[in-house]
């Protein structure tokens, strides 16, 4: 596993292997999406019958945590395109370097996330756990699903830095030439950072 | 010298999704009301289209991951466009009340 440029069977050529599993990342990556799709369209519902309530528990949110968790990820996205980038120009060990970068700034996020969550704990806005500035029924279900949406995509970052962490071993192991392994890896976490970028204004921005 | 385009590319997109996040949080505070949500949405989606193209290198890819790409946008649209009309046409909770038949 750990020499992504190698040719394996079935495939007749390296291109053609890059080909297909960057096709099955794109795959899964678009029934990842399907699966934020469902919380999106929950969103939606929720606005559309508590407006009131969901602007309030907006207004609720950090908005500065969440902006700079935005420009910490759209940062670290741009961190791992160079990493594809030095890759495909053989440049293995500044490809594992960025990755680690990017991984490392993908961390920063968490921490920033789980700070944020501290206040809100403090704050009492945490439904079932601290519940206690909580009143309107539809602020407790805005905040349920705030929680339950940045809850996902926070296992999704800590996903992202899992995979990059790895690919970046390989990407010194090993020339990934076809940058396939850091391609692929680099595409989970582009994807996250789309995600976020929805996330964002359904949450922080419906003020 | 295509190794610096590139690079450059990435910085220059880089900055523009940063100006981006720097619109978008400035028009929250601004009174927009019911226009709100679709300048955000908006510019989300400007952002994702910048991520899409050149971050996730639709730019060059061949016709088969691209309709991927899309094939996952579509279905989306269509959940949420399917979900958006159930809850648009719901007569208002007072109203559901008074059109149920009354308990003798």
């Amino acid at each position: 596993m750990s020499d992504a440029g190698t040719l394996r069977e079935p495939f007749a050529d390296l291109a053609r292997q890059r080909e297909t599993q960057r096709f099955g990342m794109l795959v899964f990556l678009a029934s990842e999406a399907m699966l934020f799709a469902g919380l999106f369209g929950t969103a939606m519902a929720l606005r559309m019958v508590h407006p009131g309530d969901y602007v309030a528990g907006s207004r609720g949110l950090h908005l500065w945590f969440g902006t700079a968790n935005t420009a910490v990820l759209l940062t670290s996205s741009a961190v791992a395109a160079l990493a594809v980038e030095q890759a495909r120009r053989g440049k293995g060990r500044r490809a594992s370097a960025l990755l680690v970068v990017a991984a490392g700034l993908g961390v920063l996020f968490l921490l920033i996330k789980f700070g944020e969550y501290a206040i809100e704990y403090r704050e009492g806005v945490v439904p079932l756990l601290a519940p206690s500035a909580l009143h309107a029924s539809g602020q407790t279900l805005f905040m349920t699903l705030y929680f339950f949406a940045t809850g996902l995509h926070a296992l999704h970052v800590i996903a992202g830095i899992v995979i990059m962490g790895v690919v970046a071993r390989w990407a010194t192991a090993s020339s990934d030439r076809t940058a396939t392994a850091v391609g692929n890896a680099a595409l989970y976490w582009h994807l996250v950072d789309v995600i976020w970028v929805f996330l964002f204004p359904t949450l922080y921005l419906a003020r | 010298m295509t190794g610096l385009a590139a690079t450059l590319r990435i910085a220059l997109v880089w900055l523009a999704l940063l100006g981006l996040l720097a619109m978008t949080v400035g028009a929250s505070f601004l009174p927009l009301g019911t226009v709100s949500p679709a300048v955000s949405y908006g510019i989300a989606a400007i952002k994702a289209g910048f991520i899409f193209w050149f971050y996730m290198e639709m730019r060059t890819e061949h016709p088969l991951p691209r309709l991927a790409t899309v094939a996952a946008i579509v279905w989306m649209v269509i959940l949420l466009t399917l979900t958006w009309t159930d809850y648009a046409t719901r007569p208002p909770p007072s109203s559901a009340t008074r059109s149920l038949p009354q308990p003798e």
